[in-house]
């Protein structure tokens, strides 16, 4: 066995991200040792990237928001497949969350009178979103990390963990490498809690970074815990599109929060053309009073463009299918324009959409405050992910607990914007104090060496050869493969014969990645660390592709050709993967429990 | 398809040596573009570290022909083609591997800096009340990314080495943060006199110039906090006061 370090905590968080450091937070304020591993150094986890805002009825702008016009404005995005008691939860708790932050030090941009300003954004019915511009993730993952390193939190950073060591059908600890040295360690925990973020890497257009290999979702499924909502990947509406090397990175939602246009290449503002029955009664059948909601007025209905992701994102599609698109394959985002109706546009722009402005002009010689940018839609988020229990976050697999975009449940079958930050606040608090309890609760763990020590010897066997792969490929081949299978098979408009022959084309990749051998040391190899990471994606893959076949309607972010329109019995389930005992996938169809009276009566009052 | 030469720095904390890679390049390319196709084409185990390729996290920091860059904020487009382009570690900090470097000393650093404090709040809920006008100063230091080119770039951390008694440029800009942050309670103004070093500054404006950021740390940050260790402790009215009645 290769020489290891150990260390024992009461809760091991995987994940440095929002939900990480909140729940780490919580569980170290609950007096508990706690021990947070990362992939990146701190602090530069995926939330760094939100832009748009946390989603929180304070009511600070518009009196007439509440946390029930929250709750259904979230089940509806969702297209009512969420878990309603964490939707529930998450619309009551996520006020505190964004009132926790401002007393650990984060300045959001201010009302008038001095209390935490609010905007507008996608499928929410008033300004909800509390931000600092257009850099909102920033401002929380530094709030929380500077709290957080004063709390006596131990953080391995560059940390990367790549199997959950049981103690009978326990969740005990974890094996880990370190980037830097390629040294393993030992991780003895009375309760591990995920909090890894998402799969973006399984896609070849994405948002995300190198980081979103979808490691606690495979973590989770080897060591036994059910896996939820698998189809509904979220390909978010304006990502880049040109140059080739910035395709994918996001676009937030915000410009069309402040009156950003959506136009094909003929100036149509197409997304007038399509607006769905749902959303009808909520949305402004002209330009005019469009406008006039993006600049507060209250008797102003929302200008489609901020519609729900699903929608918007499969409205671009059409255009660029039925060749409307712009010159790089997307279409056009036009803030520019409001020049017609602001004095001043251009610094009003510089102002609300700082870092865009300077992403484009550094990026794409793309002037915001006077040309349109070019977008296309993103793989961008994972609705589903661990299964978990609504109060306390623990996943079918005792002891071991989720948050953030990992765990699935509140967003069902599409998140609005900024629901994504204020889930990290609500349920990393609660995951972390659950952990807590959980562990003070229940006594300490044993670790199994010998599963320690298989794992290790799995990740060493890829120097086996010095670097003569077997079937002539490196890790960083099998992982564009994959990502080009399910980004032209499993994307956003998908199926049957295409997401059958994704299945095929996954079982081909997993005997590749089985075969995968790489050179070098294990010093910061990142060859190493790809190879290590394609298991994971693979499950992640199946996951989405046999969850794909399952659903045979469209809802939500799920959009099947041959299936495209809901169908009531459907919407009345989830689809639950977990790994049946000969190591196959089992898809399982679980009925939603019946919405309880006082919630099923917010729904129909505010439809 | 034109290709461009990269002069990379390949080694380890006992040594190493430039190595050139050439690569095809395309409109648009950044250097950490060129960077990703080297390691996945000619050099799987090269070290380079970063996550979001848009300027955001700050993690890909490097010397780009000698210059503190983001690569995936510098555009070829920018860059002398017509030879190579080196590209380097940051050389204020210690090798890892490649363009990797330890990093960690900043993370330490923070963790010795005061924390926030805020005054009670202003409302029953919890919450406080603040001008837009009162928080704009201090949200220009919270853009900072963390990718530590200003410390990169420093001289008293780059050629005199003073880590154990000078915070650099970046714990300046954190500290400002907080002083100036219209809720805090704190007062870090002995620590950046002693311990943070503040002193050891002379204002040579290195930092703004590579921050990609634009925080102007300098004039914004260090001149002030260096105001208020001068008001607090050099005020010849104060002092005189103090001989006269025994006042400290």
């Amino acid at each position: 066995m290769a020489q290891y370090e150990t260390y024992q905590y009461d809760v091991l968080v995987i994940g440095a991200g929002g939900a990480g450091l909140r729940a780490a937070i919580e569980a170290s304020a609950a007096g508990v040792a706690t021990g947070i591993v990362c992939k990146s150094l701190l602090g530069k986890a995926h939330t760094v990237m939100a832009e748009g805002g946390i989603a929180a009825a304070l009511s600070n702008v518009d009196e007439r928001d509440n946390w029930k016009v929250h709750f259904a404005d979230t089940m509806r995005g969702g297209q009512y497949l969420n878990n309603w008691r964490m939707a529930e939860l998450h619309a009551r708790e996520a006020p505190q969350g964004v009132r926790d932050l401002e007393a650990w030090g984060a300045l959001f941009d201010r009302t008038r009178d001095g209390r935490i300003l609010q905007r507008n954004f996608g499928g929410h019915k008033y300004p909800r979103l509390a931000h600092v511009g257009d850099r909102t993730g920033l401002e929380m993952i530094r709030t929380l990390q500077d709290h957080g390193v004063h709390r006596g939190i131990d953080v391995h950073m560059e940390c990367t963990v790549i199997t959950l060591l049981k103690d009978g059908d326990r969740v005990a600890g974890a094996v880990a490498y370190d980037r830097e040295r390629g040294r393993f360690r030992i991780f003895q925990a009375r309760a591990v809690l995920l909090a890894t973020g998402g799969i973006g890497r399984a896609y070849e257009i994405t948002s995300n970074s190198w980081e979103y290999t979808g490691d606690g979702l495979a973590l989770a499924y080897e060591a036994g815990a059910e896996l939820m909502d698998m189809e509904f990947v979220q390909f978010h509406p304006t990502g880049m599109v040109w140059p080739p090397g910035v395709r994918g990175i996001l676009v937030t939602e915000g410009v069309r929060g402040e009156g950003g246009v959506l136009l094909n290449k003929e100036g149509r503002r197409f997304m007038f053309d399509d607006i769905p029955e749902l959303y009808r009664n909520q949305t402004a059948d002209n330009e005019e009073e469009g406008w006039r909601y993006t600049q507060g007025d209250k008797q102003a209905r929302r200008p489609p463009e901020l519609l729900t992701r699903d929608h918007v994102a499969r409205c671009i599609v059409r255009e660029i299918k039925e060749g409307r698109g712009s010159p790089h394959g997307g279409v056009f985002l036009d803030i520019s324009w409001i020049r017609k109706r602001l004095p001043h546009a251009a610094e009003h722009i510089k102002k609300k959409l700082p870092s865009m402005y300077h992403q484009f002009k550094a990026l794409a010689d793309i002037e915001i405050t006077r040309e349109p940018m070019e977008v296309g839609p993103t793989t961008h988020y994972m609705m589903g992910g661990i299964h978990v229990d609504a109060d306390s976050q623990m996943s079918t697999a005792p002891g071991l607990f989720a948050a953030g975009e990992c765990a699935a449940g509140l967003h069902g079958a599409n998140r609005l914007g900024g629901n994504s930050l204020s889930d990290l606040l609500v349920f990393g608090k609660r995951a972390g104090t659950h952990a807590a309890s959980f562990a003070q609760e229940h006594g300490p763990t044993r670790i199994d060496l010998e599963a320690a020590e298989a794992s290790v010897r799995r990740a060493l066997r890829l120097f086996e050869g010095n670097g003569q792969p077997a079937l002539g490929d490196g890790p960083y081949r099998i992982q564009q493969d994959l990502q080009e299978t399910m980004q032209r098979l499993v994307g956003i408009v998908r199926a049957e014969h295409e997401m059958l022959s994704a299945l095929e084309a996954i079982e081909q990749l997993k005997v590749r990645a089985q075969a995968v051998r790489v050179s070098g040391n294990r010093e910061y190899n990142s060859g190493w660390h790809t190879a290590l990471d394609l298991p994971n994606l693979l499950i992640v893959a199946e996951a989405i592709t046999r969850s794909g076949l399952e659903r045979r309607e469209s809802r939500g972010a799920h959009f099947r050709e041959d299936y495209p329109s809901q169908d009531l019995a459907q919407g009345k389930l989830n689809l639950v993967l977990r790994k049946g005992p000969d190591g196959q996938m089992r898809i399982e169809r679980r009925p939603i429990p019946q919405l309880p009276q006082p919630l099923q009566q917010i729904i129909d009052e505010m439809k | 398809m034109a290709t461009a030469t990269f002069r990379i720095w390949r080694g380890s904390p006992q040594g190493g040596r430039f190595e050139d890679y050439s690569t095809e390049i395309s409109e648009g390319m950044v250097v950490l573009d060129a960077i990703h196709d080297i390691q996945a084409r000619q050099a799987n185990d090269l070290a380079v570290r970063w996550n979001c390729k848009a300027g955001r996290c700050g993690s890909c920091s490097a010397e780009i022909d000698g210059q503190p860059r983001l690569m995936c904020m510098t555009r070829l487009s920018t860059l002398p083609l017509d030879r190579p382009v080196t590209v380097e570690p940051m050389r204020a900090f210690p090798v890892v591997k490649d363009l990797v470097t330890d990093v960690s000393w900043n993370f330490r650093v923070k963790k010795q800096i005061k924390a926030f404090n805020p005054r009670p709040p202003d409302a029953q809920d919890g919450s406080w009340r603040m001008l837009q006008e009162e928080v704009d100063r201090v949200q220009e230091f919270r853009k900072c990314i963390e990718c530590f080119l200003c410390q990169d770039v420093c001289h008293v951390l780059r050629e005199h080495h003073l880590h154990e008694q000078f915070v650099g440029p970046r714990f300046f800009v954190h500290i400002a943060g907080l002083e100036m942050h219209p809720l805090d309670t704190e007062d870090r103004v002995p620590e950046l006199r002693q311990a943070h070093g503040v002193g050891y500054c002379n204002i040579t404006k290195c930092c703004t110039k590579v921050c990609p950021e634009s925080i102007r740390i300098t004039d914004n940050a260090i001149i002030p906090l260096k105001e208020r260790v001068v008001d607090e402790f050099y005020d010849p009215l104060k002092k005189l006061f103090a001989k006269l009645w025994g006042l400290v």
